[in-house]
């Protein structure tokens, strides 16, 4: 039993490694606590929106009161009081926006760097990252790095604020058209009061020059975030883009809600990356963030859009990243890893819908519970009638360390068309004792040991990950078993 | 110089006494062959002295160079020198075997208190000892062990055992399932390796091993205790007679 | 009374219920009323509960039925096919009813009571009390709850400890009630108690002429340690009957379960299976294979729950979908937090023959302990192309080949049947199936 035992301790030790735990202290304007059309309109008049986005925000909160919080997820968390929270939060020194990089507020770079993101292009330049970045900072877009670069190729990359006000045609013609302003619950509640967020336009035929990034970070206290992101890649195109989420170690829950639109036209193709890593809350499960998050991609002819995920973080994560495969021939993808630690509780998978004939999805999961944790893959793959030659392949497989944890599969298989092909396989089994024995005899230490077989478990996913982000999440595969053996 | 000092080793597995009374010294470059019979504790006795959990010694000593192995963590034992070559090599998936080695070597050097090799230097050792054990490169840039042939993984075991330079090195039925000419370059490998600062115990069921790999010493292994001892030539005995003679003689 | 009920399902429910077998009873007429309390309560699922997404019993809601339970005659003669294996024990059920003229159980040997549930009620009561209504527990289910209100007609075996019964015991359900007017239901009620060390063969046969009969049937099985049960069902009841059968099973330690459902007939069928592995080293093996054509829905939901450690269960089902029909197969597979080393494994494979055809599968993974191996895999497809091809460069005209092929594909599931007698016979009806369809 040592080894178990050893084990479970070292994993256990995961939540003591948040090292993105901390807050800044920066002077905040804030909307006033609750959630009325008065808020919704104070938004709208805070960033200074045309008229037919606030309708839409009020026809979103309208329809919002009418429905009710989803229970069918397997997640338990107290009530949520939707008056007792701040819808808009944004750092005072917004009020005047910064110009340039230059004119961001020195704390807020410093916050930054504490992450591991440099804002400054010069040393971005000087080699040490090759993405252009959108930092998020409390739903608050302050500083996109890279513009001109992007520019010169007609790459549109801003806050989706800035995009409302200098290419309002494009946003009014996309936003809500992947995930409706009626959707869900919590999609609505952001339609209603979304902040910010990143938006993104890659021209007809244009091969993005460099990855695009977002940096989102929580910093204020009883604030939801509710960012909207919006990317259309037009005919040929082809982006690359990285999410990363941190925020700091509080002990209340703080909710975010965001929406994730990826629109990918006629032969065009986006990847899509997240590393998760918002603070997960305490070993008794005090504090951490709910993360009820709705992405999803549409797919014209040929086009492919690729979610990869990586979910360390969060206290609650509900999450289906999916793909409608409208046009005929295109191929949505999901790789997914999500480790549950202590009490953390994840619900997240994905939906593949073929619509248009000789349409591919695969969809690879790798699911890690520790702890008292819980974690569900949950997905549907949906043949429609019409697709034609269709072509599915999901593979779901789940660890699990230690005895208090719980690991659950819950795939739906629907097909309607006989020259479809789908195969879904699921396999669930506790971390190999022989392969654990078989590391520490060539004198791997045990949590060496466990973080090795883990990465070599979450292998065919991490690998899906651009090279910026690979080194980063397969570190924070490692941080989350860390520990010293018992 | 006595290496490993075994005495009146009594072990169980699920609560039923295996080892019942094992009593053996290896010295410094010797070679002991262990022969017996299936089931009569041999595997048992290479898993007890690595500290796989499961394997409970209930009485006796090992004394390893001086300490008391039987109070080791398995990897101490692995970084103080003691190397098990497994009679079935662990499958890892997505496990690069080259990371594997690397791993396996700096926790090695690392408690040993040597340096830590970086990439470049460890590729360099690791060249050299592909070349001289034959093994072409791609079988390390490979998941370790995952759809390695019976031949490729006892391969591999001898990589291990070459680039970890153990003290005392256990050969765990090391020819299971190898054909006479796999059977053969593993043996070359092992006797590359031998020195005389390298004890081996090599666990066999056939005799067809020792033709390769020479024995200085044999023992019989049979119901837990050794039944026999003495140079090749029982090895040959065994062979001729077959288990039931000598253990029925000896019993 | 709820909407739903207005359809007649509970209609009369006090008053007819006290002319029911065993009526007087304390704890039979409870039974009963907390069924129909319930059932009237919950009413038909809906497919807004989840474990009825996927089939829809609206019509079956929207029907007037007939008062329950009153003797419908078969509107001509039964016709009952000769017991399996010859001379073999066969107890006959004509629209719900037991019939004791077409019955055949011949003098139980020593250890094996073998009755009508009516005749049970009346000469075994303690046994009865004991296990009815605990193993299928009431709970959400709505179904058991409505099969309950109405328990009367049944079958019941008890084996005494370490009896074998060596032949099948066949119930033969036998529908011909007509498909004008008013629909009529039936709920017939099983109670299978195996004594530790005793092992028995049972075998359905639900079968008949014609039938608009909504046919419920709760079958609750308890296997003592070391007990063992074979299960076979052959569902080919009427062109468009409703059959939905529930069976739930509780296995002590060491006990073993087997079944396979062969499901082809009826318009709407839905095969219900929980086991539950109580006691350590109980397993469990659970197939079926599923057919359908016209617009028929052949539906298998199952749970496996895991509640001791050291248990082992098996699922291997396989569909053929042809016309408009519809598959649903729901399969969940639950290990429980202390049952470690268990062993669970699931596979459903669907062929689609037509362009309208549906498969829908929900195959599902509840794991709270760590040492496990649990596994589930589902397809859904067509034939293969190159197999097909194959054959036919061999010669074989399409038609046949397609036959070859959907048979061996069937046989996958068929071949788990561990009862000779009934494997080939199952093999013929799955041909037969085949064939009947021109392929």
């Amino acid at each position: 039993m040592a080894i178990a035992q050893a084990t479970i301790d070292s994993v256990g030790e995961a939540t003591d490694k948040y090292k993105y735990g901390f807050v800044t202290e920066i002077e905040m304007d804030r909307a006033p606590r609750g959630l009325t059309e008065e808020t919704v309109r104070f938004i709208s008049a805070k960033k200074e929106e045309p008229e037919w986005l606030l309708e839409w925000r009020l026809k979103a909160f309208r329809h919002w009161l009418t429905m009710k919080e989803p229970t069918w997820a397997r997640v338990g968390y107290p009530p949520i009081d939707y008056q007792d929270s701040y819808y808009y939060s944004a750092p005072k020194s917004d009020a005047d926006r910064p110009k340039s990089l230059d004119e961001v507020d020195p704390k807020l770079l410093e916050t930054y760097e504490k992450l591991g993101i440099s804002l400054k292009e010069q040393e971005v330049l000087a080699g040490v990252r090759n993405v252009a970045i959108d930092a998020v900072f409390d739903s608050v877009s302050v500083a996109t790095t890279f513009k001109d670069r992007l520019e010169k190729d007609g790459v549109i990359f801003c806050s989706i604020s800035e995009a409302v006000k200098k290419h309002p045609e494009l946003v009014k013609k996309y936003i809500g058209s992947v995930v409706p302003y009626s959707d869900n619950f919590f999609a609505t509640l952001n339609s209603a009061v979304f902040t910010d967020g990143s938006f993104c336009y890659i021209p007809k035929g244009v091969r993005c020059p460099m990855e695009l990034s977002t940096y989102f970070r929580i910093n204020a206290s009883e604030t939801g975030q509710f960012e909207r992101t919006l990317i259309i890649a037009d005919e040929g195109s082809y982006v690359s883009y990285l999410e990363g989420c941190t925020a700091p170690q509080r002990d209340e829950n703080q909710l975010h809600a965001a929406v994730v639109e990826l629109v990918a036209l006629d032969d065009a193709e986006i990847k899509y990356s997240t590393v998760q890593n918002w603070y997960p809350g305490d070993e008794n499960g005090v504090g951490g963030i709910y993360n009820f998050v709705t992405k999803r991609g549409v797919c014209e002819k040929r086009a492919k859009i690729s979610w990869t995920q990586v979910e360390t973080g969060s206290a609650i994560t509900w999450k289906y990243p999916s793909c409608i495969l409208k046009g005929d021939d295109s191929v949505g993808e999901f790789f997914s890893i999500a480790i549950t630690n202590n009490r953390q509780q994840a619900d997240t998978g994905t939906k593949m819908l073929h619509i248009g004939k000789n349409t591919r999805s695969r969809i690879i999961a790798k699911g890690i519970s520790a702890g008292k944790s819980q974690s569900t893959y949950r997905g549907q793959v949906r043949i429609n009638a019409m697709a034609e030659g269709a072509r599915n392949y999901t593979q779901c497989d789940s660890l699990l360390i230690g005895d208090k944890c719980g690991a659950h599969t819950v795939p739906y298989i629907e097909s309607k068309n006989r020259s479809a092909r789908v195969e879904h396989e699921a396999t669930t089994s506790k971390i190999s004792d022989d392969q654990l024995f078989y590391c520490l005899q060539r004198g791997i230490p045990q949590e060496d040991a466990l973080t090795l077989i883990v990465n070599g478990f979450c292998r065919e996913v991490l690998q899906e990950l651009p090279m910026e982000f690979a080194v980063e999440a397969q570190k924070l595969v490692g941080i989350s078993l860390e520990g010293s053996v018992g | 110089m006595s290496i490993l000092s075994i005495k009146n080793l009594h072990a169980e597995v699920d609560g039923k006494e295996i080892l019942k009374g094992i009593d053996l010294e290896i010295g410094a470059g010797e070679i002991h062959a262990i022969m017996g019979p299936n089931g009569s504790g041999k595997s048992t006795l290479s898993y007890t002295l690595a500290g796989r959990e499961g394997y409970t010694v209930t009485k006796g000593e090992v004394v390893y160079q001086g300490k008391n192995l039987l109070e080791m963590l398995p990897e101490e034992r692995a970084q103080a020198g003691v190397f098990l070559a497994f009679q079935y090599p662990v499958e890892i998936p997505g496990v690069p075997t080259v990371t594997f080695l690397k791993q396996a070597m700096n926790s090695v050097r690392k408690a040993r208190g040597e340096k830590q090799l970086d990439a470049f230097e460890f590729k360099k050792l690791m060249d050299a000892r592909l070349k001289e054990l034959n093994i072409v490169n791609d079988m390390v840039r490979r998941a370790l062990n995952t759809g390695f042939s019976g031949g490729e993984k006892k391969r591999m075991e001898v990589l291990q055992m070459a680039l970890l330079e153990p003290t005392l090195a256990i050969l765990d039925e090391t020819d299971s399932g190898l054909d006479i000419d796999a059977l053969k370059t593993v043996a070359d490998g092992v006797n590359a390796l031998r020195a005389a600062d390298r004890s081996m115990l090599v666990i066999t069921h056939y005799q067809r091993l020792l033709d390769y790999i020479v024995p200085d010493h044999v023992h019989v292994l049979f119901e837990g205790r050794i039944v026999r001892s003495g140079d090749k030539s029982l090895a040959l005995e065994l062979e001729e007679k077959g288990y039931t003679d000598i253990t029925g003689a000896a019993a | 009374m709820t909407t739903s009920n207005d359809n007649g399902l509970l209609a009369d429910h006090t008053a007819l219920a006290a002319g029911l077998p065993g009526a007087g009873a304390g704890w039979i007429d409870a039974l009963r009323a907390d069924g129909a309390k319930r059932f009237a309560g919950l009413g038909l699922p809906t497919r807004k509960v989840e474990e009825w997404k996927y089939t829809d019993l609206s019509a079956l809601a929207r029907s007037r039925f007939a008062p329950c339970c009153g003797a419908a005659p078969a509107h001509a003669k039964p016709e009952i096919p000769a017991p399996l294996v010859k001379d073999g024990p066969q107890a006959v059920f004509v629209n719900g009813r037991f019939d004791p003229e077409l019955s055949s159980l011949g003098g139980a040997p020593e250890g094996i009571t073998a009755l009508p549930l009516a005749e049970a009620i009346a000469q075994m009561p303690k046994l009865l009390e004991s296990y009815m209504g605990r193993v299928a527990e009431l709970g959400r289910k709505s179904l058991v709850a409505l099969n309950t209100a109405w328990l009367a007609d049944g079958f019941v075996l008890h084996l005494a400890k370490d009896v074998r019964l060596t032949r099948p015991l066949e119930l033969v359900f036998w529908g011909d009630s007509g498909s004008d007017g008013e629909r009529s239901a039936w709920h017939p009620r099983h109670l299978i108690v195996l004594d530790p060390g005793a092992s028995a063969t049972l075998l359905e046969r639900h079968i008949g002429r014609t039938g608009g009969h909504f046919a419920n049937s709760v079958t609750e099985i308890a296997a003592a340690t070391g007990a063992s049960l074979r299960h076979y069902r052959l569902q080919d009841e009427p062109g468009d009957a409703v059959h939905i059968a529930t069976t739930e099973v509780a296995l002590s330690a060491g006990a073993s379960y087997e079944s396979f459902v062969l499901s082809k007939g009826a318009v709407l069928a839905r095969n219900q299976i929980a086991v539950t592995l109580q006691g350590e080293g109980a397993s469990a093996s659970v197939n079926g294979a599923y057919m359908g054509r016209g617009s028929q829905i052949t539906d298998t939901t199952t749970l496996i729950d895991h509640a001791a450690p050291g248990c082992t269960s098996s699922q291997t089902y396989k569909g053929v979908l042809d016309d408009r029909s519809r598959g649903v197969f729901q399969g969940r597979i639950v290990v429980r937090k202390d049952a470690q080393k268990s062993d669970g494994h699931q596979s459903n494979k669907a062929i689609l023959l037509s362009d309208r055809a549906e498969i829908d599968a929900k195959p599902e993974l509840e794991i709270y302990a760590d040492d496990v191996k649990c596994s589930h895999g589902a397809t859904a497809g067509e034939l293969d192309d190159n197999a097909l091809f194959y054959l036919r460069a061999r010669g074989i005209p399409e038609h046949e080949a397609r036959g070859l092929l959907i048979d061996a594909f069937i046989d996958g599931a068929i071949g788990t049947i561990t009862h000779e007698t009934v494997r080939d016979a199952f093999r013929d009806h799955a041909e037969a199936w085949r064939q009947e369809g021109g392929t």
